[in-house]
């Protein structure tokens, strides 16, 4: 599903330069569940936006379901990123001032799709994340744990290939983070890949593999045991 | 474009923030109120002069003797002098461009002493001696009756067309006055019509004491013989009666024997001339109007431009995840602009209606307090409504173009990061 080889990526500011991913090269396969873990400043996040078609890599190749991303204008990258990939966001980053039923249709509101379809799949994610009646509710209303599940619910409504989560959990107590990776477990289930940016052991151990990031640099990457987090909810 | 959707995503984000679309609406309200309200004002004030030339035909000059002021041919100067009948059949000869020659004569006059007489009734009245074409010069509403023909011309028929005051002046109320016979300088005339003058503003008492007899009667009456007074010429429309001015007086001087300089001898007003100098000045007027009122609304499109700027920067991050779910930069652009363009032309379509209240409520204590000196009937026309809203629209557009461009100047990635 995603190829990347030999990733660089530098930030420049002023004079300085910070050589952040200094070669990366790894592969994800449909239907894993992986997580990234590393410490603070480690590149997770670079390494997640590039995958994500929100920034560029200054070398190295990413293909993504056999489409070379390269040289991408923005036109095409936002087509992209809008049928191959899903988003979830440690802030959640719902549109306040819409409802969670909008918040969810909005990827397929910028797909093009008709009125009715969009509220019907929206409605249908909702429901598939639990939270069906908190349909006209606005994220103002809604606890971190609903946001996040209705950000769950609009990454999925495009139904992308890919879905990548940075620190979803990053905002949420132990026990909602568990119903958030129990979430995940059962989108992943069902075939989705899923690429989590997690800190947290707990949570890196409910998924399927584990990527180990250091300085710009992959230094494990290890299939690991998953624990359900059905078993702590 | 505007599909329903856009509307709603338009709509929503507008009602985001009710206070600041509206404090950025007022701008725009302000300024297209003020320029339709400074356009308005203008045409009451040229609606208002202009009534004060009646109903003239504009393209008119007038032209009467006076003294000569230099000695000519023999004849000394200071020498009175009148214009015959065979100048105006020589005038319509030599001037193929003009459509009307009219000779008249005139008696008494406003404030005069009193010469009209109907039974125990007297009044000062002006008399005018014309030919049937006048009417064509000046409009005037006919009431009753009938104005006089060639054919009373011709036969020197003794009757007459009287204005409202006049039968005010003469007769009781509900008394009719066709057929009826007054004595003007002591001779009868029979009363065939009554007139009023439409659309006059400041001789309207004036025009109502006047009473118009035909020419040759006139003469005859009042011995006249040959004598003009005064003359009415009207040009064709395809010519400038300015335009032959010149000629005319150089005919006229020389049928009188009026020295070619001697420019006093003969009287004349133009009307086309008076008429051109007065529209040239609103036209000014106009212009000016359009530049205030363009300038107060432009201050209103910069204060969008700029709230739409600050809007754009507050929705950094909403961008961001939008363009994350797949927006291109131009839906997020068009977005931008439509917001600003609504938001223009809505409040800009408020200030025009309310603008056109407060011109409504203007014309309405006009008319319950009766008409003001120089000023009638402020009003702006629909081609004026229509080149303010395209103002609106290109103003709308202008407004959210630096806004639209900068929502998008961002990566995604950058604008995520914005908290
Ligand atoms: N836009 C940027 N401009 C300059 N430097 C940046 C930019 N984005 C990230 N960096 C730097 O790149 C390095 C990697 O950042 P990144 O966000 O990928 O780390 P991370 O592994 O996600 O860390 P964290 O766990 O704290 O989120 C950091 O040192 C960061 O300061
Ligand atoms: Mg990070």
């Amino acid at each position: 599903m995603i190829q990347i080889k030999d990733l660089h990526k530098s930030y420049h500011m002023g004079s300085n330069s910070l050589h952040v991913l200094k070669g990366i090269n790894f592969e994800v396969k449909e239907g894993e569940l992986v997580s990234i873990m590393g410490s603070s400043g480690s590149g997770k996040s670079t390494l997640l936006n590039i995958l994500g078609m929100l920034d560029e890599a200054d070398e190295g190749s990413y293909t993504l379901d056999n489409v070379p991303i390269k040289n991408l204008n923005e036109k095409i990258a936002a087509n992209y990123r809008n049928k191959f990939l899903g988003f979830i966001f440690q802030s959640f980053n719902l549109i306040n001032y819409k409802s969670a039923l909008d918040n969810v249709a909005l990827p397929l509101y910028y797909q093009g799709s008709p009125r009715k379809e969009r509220v019907e799949r929206a409605m249908h994610y909702l429901d598939k994340v639990g939270l069906a009646p908190w349909s006209h509710h606005l994220p103002t209303e809604l606890s971190g744990g609903q946001k996040q599940r209705v950000a769950i619910a609009r990454a999925l409504a495009s139904d992308p290939k890919v879905l990548l989560a940075d620190e979803p959990t990053g905002a949420l107590d132990t026990k909602t983070s568990y119903e958030v990776m129990e979430l995940i477990q059962g989108i992943n289930d069902e075939g989705k890949t899923i690429l989590v940016v997690t800190h947290e052991h707990d949570i890196a151990q409910m998924t399927k593999r584990i990527v180990n990031l250091k300085d710009g640099l992959i230094i494990d990457d290890s299939m690991v045991e998953q624990v359900r987090a059905s078993q702590y909810v | 474009m505007f599909s329903r959707d856009r509307w709603d995503e338009i709509l929503e984000a507008l009602n985001a923030n009710k206070f600041r679309t509206f404090l950025t609406a007022f701008g725009v309200f302000w300024g297209i109120t003020i320029l339709v309200l400074l356009l308005a004002l203008t045409n009451g004030l040229k609606n208002g002069v202009t009534a004060g030339f009646g109903n003239f035909a504009t393209n008119s000059m007038f032209v009467w003797s006076q003294q000569t002021s230099k000695p000519y041919k023999g004849l000394p100067k200071g020498r009175r002098f009148n214009f015959k009948l065979d100048d105006v059949t020589a005038l319509k000869n030599d001037f193929p461009q003009l459509k009307y020659v009219s000779p008249r004569n005139q008696l008494g006059g406003y404030n005069g002493a009193n010469n009209v007489v109907r039974g125990t009734k007297t009044g000062a009245f002006q008399v005018n001696g014309d030919y049937p074409e006048f009417i064509k010069q000046q409009p005037m509403d006919i009431l009753q009756g009938r104005f006089f023909s060639y054919s009373d011309i011709n036969a020197n028929r003794k009757v007459c067309v009287i204005g409202t005051g006049v039968v005010k002046g003469l007769y009781d109320k509900d008394e009719p006055a066709l057929g009826t016979y007054i004595k003007i300088n002591g001779v009868n005339f029979m009363v065939i019509g009554t007139f009023k003058v439409s659309n006059s503003q400041g001789d309207k008492e004036e025009d109502a004491n006047t009473i118009f007899v035909p020419f040759t009667a006139f003469s005859q009456a009042f011995n006249f013989a040959d004598n003009v007074g005064w003359l009415a010429l009207t040009a064709h429309d395809d010519t400038a009666i300015t335009s032959l001015k010149p000629q005319i007086m150089e005919t006229l001087k020389s049928r009188r024997k009026v020295h070619p300089e001697d420019d006093r001898a003969i009287g004349n007003f133009d009307l086309a001339e008076a008429f051109g100098r007065v529209n040239g000045l609103f036209s000014i007027l106009g212009v000016v109007g359009y530049f205030v009122g363009a300038l107060v609304l432009m201050s209103g499109i910069i204060g969008i431009s700029n709230i739409m700027l600050i809007v754009v920067k507050e929705r950094t991050k909403e961008i961001g995840v939008r363009r994350a779910l797949g927006a291109s930069p131009w839906t997020i652009k068009s977005q931008i602009l439509q917001e600003s363009l609504i938001l223009t032309i809505l409040s800009g379509m408020v200030g025009i209606t309310f603008a056109a209240g407060v011109i409504w409520v203007f014309n309405y204590v006009l008319d319950s307090n009766g008409p003001v000196e120089n000023f009638a009937n402020p009003s702006v026309s629909m081609s004026v409504v229509f080149t303010a809203l395209i103002i609106l629209v290109v103003s709308g557009l202008l407004a959210g173009l630096i806004p639209a461009n900068s929502a998008t100047k961002m990566k995604p990635v950058d604008a995520l990061r914005i908290e």
